[in-house]
């Protein structure tokens, strides 16, 4: 009998220790967004986010990084919609036009896969050394074309996913009433509206949390961000730049970065969760 | 012909084209990257690039070998604190959770997945750092800033977590009703069928979420860059400061104009890693996509 107490107290602690480590995990949510809204919330304030830097901004003195959320939202809003641009065409030829189960559409759906877990940090690298080679200096244009390469895989794969929660019959359906493959594509691309909408914000949240890509790439700058072919100033980046300063008002400053980061962040998502239980509701 | 037949071409035509750019846009990174690196390794030794020790760009010493283990040590650390954790939350909310629970918890884990690196690096520095060189240094004896391969691997574990558990979760998923049902019938507890049957059976799933945690941990820059320490030396204590590959490039590609082979190390050093995680990618990728194959 004391063996069956045995693996029964033993089937307890499992229970317990997975709890645990289940509690812990989630915890980890909350205890970060937690730390970044304790530290940066009494530094946060109008001024912060509505201004420039002013002289001796990086002493403490006044100013705020309002470049840097223009510089952020540019720089994001530009690459998701090329990414968007160049991504749902490529998801919609590997789904529609190549022939399903043959190799090219293996060999492209794990290409994207492989490149979606490529890290910023060599693509930023590589566009970098290229800028180089060729003679243009660090700019939003740089920023924008590495951010784009490093969200269009996200953006077909997301898509990719979508495409295939269409029913089978229902492309059978629409090409024997005579369609052509096009004709079926937008009808699809209709279908799962909503999705893209997730594609993009996905591609969106992690285009302007990126700092390896831009590091490289985007410079830095004081300045409201004017022209493309100019250094311009990215959220993440200040926030980085913000934190490694000894000064405690510039430190401070840099929490309450992070704290108007995460506020963007959140709002993706949520927007993101929304749209998806649209998705949802929106099948057949 | 057909006005609708010619679209249906033209479309067919101008997406075959952006796939084929952007095929060729990461093949050409590929090889930016190797005739970049060429330089170094016409200078030295494959073999002794990636031992030596020492790295002096000034002197024309480039050892890799410092950054390959902080890579190492980091991301051993944050496996050893990640798999275990994530297989046992995982478990629990494919075998005994209730719908409404994964239905919380798993949407979590994607805001988990959607915070910025740069935002783990602030919470590392303001949170993990200090507790470690205040509270759990001193209990062994060490005396730390913190800033060390432990607290990168610790950031680095919150970092994998959702993506180890978003895909043990699916592969949990896929076991079989019929042998749970078989195990425990037999009169074997929860936890016996679970050790016994289900974590066997999903262990090819499971490896290759730990190899895709491993190929991510690998790449990350900016968050542990904050707060590794960053000093070129061989970690030989969980309490020593790191240098990983990927701060390497971050920390040192705007200034290596003047040296020579310095940009050629760099991109070394990228190529490197491109390589290894292309291959990490590609492994787990094949096996899940097998497993995928199978389920259906």
């Amino acid at each position: 009998m004391s063996n069956v107490k045995k693996r029964l107290f033993k089937e307890k602690l499992a229970k317990a220790a997975m709890q645990l480590s289940g509690m812990l995990i989630t915890g980890c949510l909350f205890f970060i967004v937690g730390t970044i809204l304790y530290k940066g919330l009494p530094y946060l304030s109008w001024e912060m986010i509505s201004q420039t830097p002013q002289g001796g901004f990086y002493i403490g003195k006044d100013g705020g990084i309002f470049n840097a959320i223009l510089g952020s939202l540019y720089l994001a809003t530009v690459s998701t919609a090329l990414a968007t641009l160049i991504g749902i065409p490529i998801s919609i030829y590997v789904h529609m036009y190549v022939k399903s189960g043959s190799f090219l559409e293996r060999a492209c759906k794990l290409l994207f896969d492989v490149l979606f877990g490529i890290p910023s940090i060599v693509y930023g690298a590589i566009a970098f050394s290229i800028m180089v080679w060729i003679g243009i200096r660090a700019s939003l244009l740089g920023g924008i074309i590495t951010i784009t390469l490093l969200t269009i895989p996200i953006v077909v794969r997301t898509i990719d996913e979508l495409l295939k929660t269409i029913p089978i019959d229902l492309k059978h359906v629409t090409f024997s009433l005579g369609s052509t493959r096009w004709e079926t594509a937008k009808m699809f691309l209709r279908y799962i509206k909503p999705g893209i909408f997730t594609a993009v914000l996905l591609a969106f949240g992690r285009a302007i949390g990126d700092v390896a890509g831009v590091l490289l790439t985007t410079g830095f700058s004081d300045n409201l961000p004017k022209y493309i072919d100019e250094p311009a100033a990215t959220l993440p980046l200040a926030i980085f730049f913000q934190l490694s300063s000894p000064i405690p008002e510039v430190q401070g400053r840099a929490y309450a970065s992070a704290l108007v980061l995460t506020f963007i962040i959140l709002t993706i998502v949520i927007c993101t969760h929304l749209l998806a239980s649209k998705q949802q509701k929106h099948k057949i | 012909m057909n006005w609708r037949l010619i679209k249906d071409k033209l479309a067919q035509r101008s997406f075959a084209l952006l796939l084929i750019l952007s095929i060729v846009v990461i093949l050409l990174i590929l090889v930016g990257l190797v005739t970049k690196s060429v330089p170094l390794l016409k200078a030295e030794h494959l073999f002794n690039i990636l031992s030596g020790s020492v790295w002096s760009p000034m002197k024309g010493d480039f050892g890799f070998l410092p950054f390959i283990m902080g890579t190492v040590w980091v991301t051993m650390v944050s496996l050893v604190i990640a798999v275990p954790l994530c297989v046992l939350a995982s478990v629990y909310l494919v075998e005994y959770a209730s719908e409404t629970l994964r239905r919380l918890v798993l949407p979590l884990m994607n805001v988990l997945a959607a915070i910025p690196p740069v935002l783990y690096g602030v919470w590392g520095v303001l949170f993990v750092v200090p507790i470690l060189s205040e509270y759990i240094a001193p209990v062994f004896g060490v005396d730390t800033t913190g800033y060390t391969v432990f607290a990168g691997g610790i950031v680095l574990a919150v970092m994998i977590f959702p993506i180890m558990i978003s895909i043990m979760v699916e592969v949990l998923q896929t076991i079989p009703q019929e042998l749970k049902a078989a195990s425990l019938s037999l009169g074997a507890t929860k936890w016996e069928t679970i050790t016994k049957v289900i974590l066997i059976k999903a262990k090819p799933g499971i490896i290759a979420a730990i190899v895709l945690g491993v190929s991510r941990a690998f790449g990350e820059t900016i968050a542990v860059l904050m707060v590794c320490g960053n000093i070129p030396q061989l970690p030989k204590s969980l309490f020593d400061a790191g240098y990983p590959l990927p701060a390497l490039i971050a920390n040192n590609f705007g200034e290596m104009m003047s040296i020579p082979l310095y940009d050629s190390a760099l991109m070394f050093a990228a190529l490197l890693l491109f390589v290894l995680i292309l291959g990490f990618n590609l492994i787990s990728r094949i096996i899940l996509n097998r497993l995928e194959e199978k389920a259906q």
